[in-house]
């Protein structure tokens, strides 16, 4: 199932502002192909991918278009068609803190059955379990009673029930340890390479490098880089983009100064420019995203230098 | 130093730390490892005087701990300052950050506005988010504001239970290094606590794992391997 975004803008009204939540976000996730969608808390990227579930509230104003398979637009479809044919059927949530996303007074079997059940899946809820690496006895118990790992199993059980071929996966790592994290990104890449587009969306670097064939770094509501994870992780030419890599503890473990702007208050032109080093007066207008959205990137364009 | 002695912690009839011993040296970093659900968080509570264990004593600079959570002695309570992973759980949501920050001397009627401004400086939260309240702000602005919080009364020990794990990687970067400036500047100890090896390995003097201590793995530990080989 193939993805295709185009100028998604994502704005919400409240009382004597507007959140600029997602400006302008194009990107395309195809089947097999899993991109990850970095950037810190507050960015807009879970903003996105609930535009694209439809599950925005209702002070959200969206615009531009989110096409499923060439044929049907995520953000012009109607609640009913989302919630009948969409939600859980073609487009799979692995949500950000499974623990709370469960519901707490139901066994985990009740809600996989149910999930099951209403999607109309052919697995019972002990085959998915199994499947997730979870043991029919652990379905019994509480959410409370399952520790982050197996609350994030049941969580993917459920997603997966209506065997839907894009999944939406929103921060699934956050709480998990490493050896977790690892394993679930694991699980997400062998979804992947069973043919599903997956978008992952993270602040967590590392878990992203594991399993991304493409990487999107979003800076107040804007994407800033675009490409192969690889080139984006070793060879950022978006200056956040290398701060955010350069911050990591296995490289310079260094911020970047300041703090983002804050999403009612952005700045016109580059809002990265107020903390980048390498800002002049170009940066003033907002630049084009051609795999990096810079006016002055670290790397020129690979493509365009072998073109 | 901060020195807990054979601290077992039994939950109904789960034992959550077996015996478990481990000392926080003044100046130092310490890392503390192991997987989720192993009693990591569980031990900082127990250091902070938050929870009473079962079994075992702590002492604060050579004095045993007799009482706990707030009956506990308020110059032994405040030695001791706690850092949680989700800030959201961790404050009041009716407070603006400036309050957050300034909470702890408020309690004992002691305000003292340069000395919350000048925290507030440190961890990088301006002016204009000092006066919002939590549900403004985002989770590592949040965290600074945790962070500055307890640093108020001069801790001779903070422990930061997963500090970063729900962060971006500079927030992060950030919030390690006013913790680094802080031990710098008055020989604090840290007690270090992630799963992230990492983290550890750039940040603490020494790292040990939970599980390596004498500890008796809880009931429903979770095996990793066993889902990777699927």
């Amino acid at each position: 199932m193939k993805l295709d975004v185009q100028g998604l803008t994502v704005s919400f009204r409240i009382p004597g502002a507007t959140v600029r939540a997602v400006t302008d976000a194009s990107f395309q996730v195809r089947p097999g192909r899993c991109l990850a969608l970095v950037g810190e808390s507050g960015c807009g990227k879970s903003v996105l991918a609930h535009a694209l579930l439809g599950l925005l509230p209702g002070n959200a104003e969206v615009s531009g278009s989110a096409v499923l398979d060439g044929e049907l637009d995520l953000v012009a479809a109607a609640p009913a068609v989302l919630a009948k044919k969409v939600r859980g059927r073609r487009v799979g949530l692995i949500p950000q803190s499974p623990a709370t996303h469960l519901t707490p007074v139901r066994t985990a079997r009740a809600q996989l059955e149910e999930a099951s059940r209403e999607l109309g899946s052919a697995q019972r809820a002990d085959e998915l379990a199994e499947r997730f690496g979870l043991r029919a006895g652990d379905l019994d118990r509480y959410p409370h009673e399952l520790s982050g790992g197996m609350a994030q199993r049941v969580a993917n059980a459920i997603a997966l029930a209506g065997d839907p071929g894009l999944l939406l996966a929103d921060e699934p790592t956050s709480g998990l340890d490493r050896p977790l994290v690892d394993t679930s990104m694991a699980v997400l890449r062998e979804l992947c390479d069973e043919g599903r587009a997956v978008l992952l969306i993270t602040h967590d670097l590392r878990a992203a490098e594991r399993v991304a064939d493409d990487i999107a770094v979003m800076y107040a509501s804007r994407l800033v880089e675009i490409g192969p994870a690889a080139d984006v992780l070793n060879r950022p030419r978006h200056p956040y983009a290398a701060g955010l890599v350069d911050a990591q503890p296995d490289r310079a473990f260094t911020p970047i100064p300041g703090m983002p702007p804050e999403l009612t208050r952005l700045p016109g032109g580059c809002a990265f420019a107020p903390r980048c080093g390498r800002a002049s007066a170009a940066c003033a207008s907002v630049p084009p995203l051609r795999g990096a959205a810079c006016h002055h990137p670290l790397w020129e364009d690979p493509r365009a230098a072998s073109a | 130093m901060l020195r807990a002695h054979e601290i077992t912690v039994r939950y109904g009839r789960r034992t959550v730390l077996d015996r478990l011993s481990l000392t926080v040296e003044p100046g130092a970093v310490l890392g503390l490892g192991g997987p989720s659900g192993c009693g990591k968080s569980t031990l900082a509570r127990v250091l902070a005087m938050m929870l009473k264990p079962s079994a075992g004593t702590l002492t604060v600079e050579g004095r045993q701990v007799r009482r706990w959570r707030q009956r506990a002695p308020r110059d032994l309570r405040t030695r001791v300052a706690l850092l949680y992973q989700q800030p959201r759980l961790a404050v009041d949501p009716r407070l603006t950050l400036r309050e957050i920050i300034a909470e702890p001397p408020a309690a004992a009627g002691r305000v003292d506005e340069a000395k919350t401004a000048a925290l507030a400086e440190e961890v990088g939260l301006t002016a204009d988010l000092l006066t919002r309240r939590p549900h403004e702000v985002s989770d590592g602005q949040l965290q600074r504001a945790c962070l500055a919080r307890a640093l108020t009364l001069e801790p001779g020990y903070l422990i930061c239970d997963e500090m970063t794990t729900m962060l971006d990687a500079s927030t992060q970067a950030l919030l390690v290094s006013v913790v680094n400036a802080y031990r710098n500047r008055t020989g604090a100890g840290v007690l270090a606590i992630s799963h992230d090896r990492v983290l550890l390995d750039r940040w603490a003097d020494a790292r040990t794992d939970l599980d390596q201590l004498g500890f008796d793995r809880p009931a429903e530990p979770v095996h990793p391997a066993q889902l990777a080989q699927r």
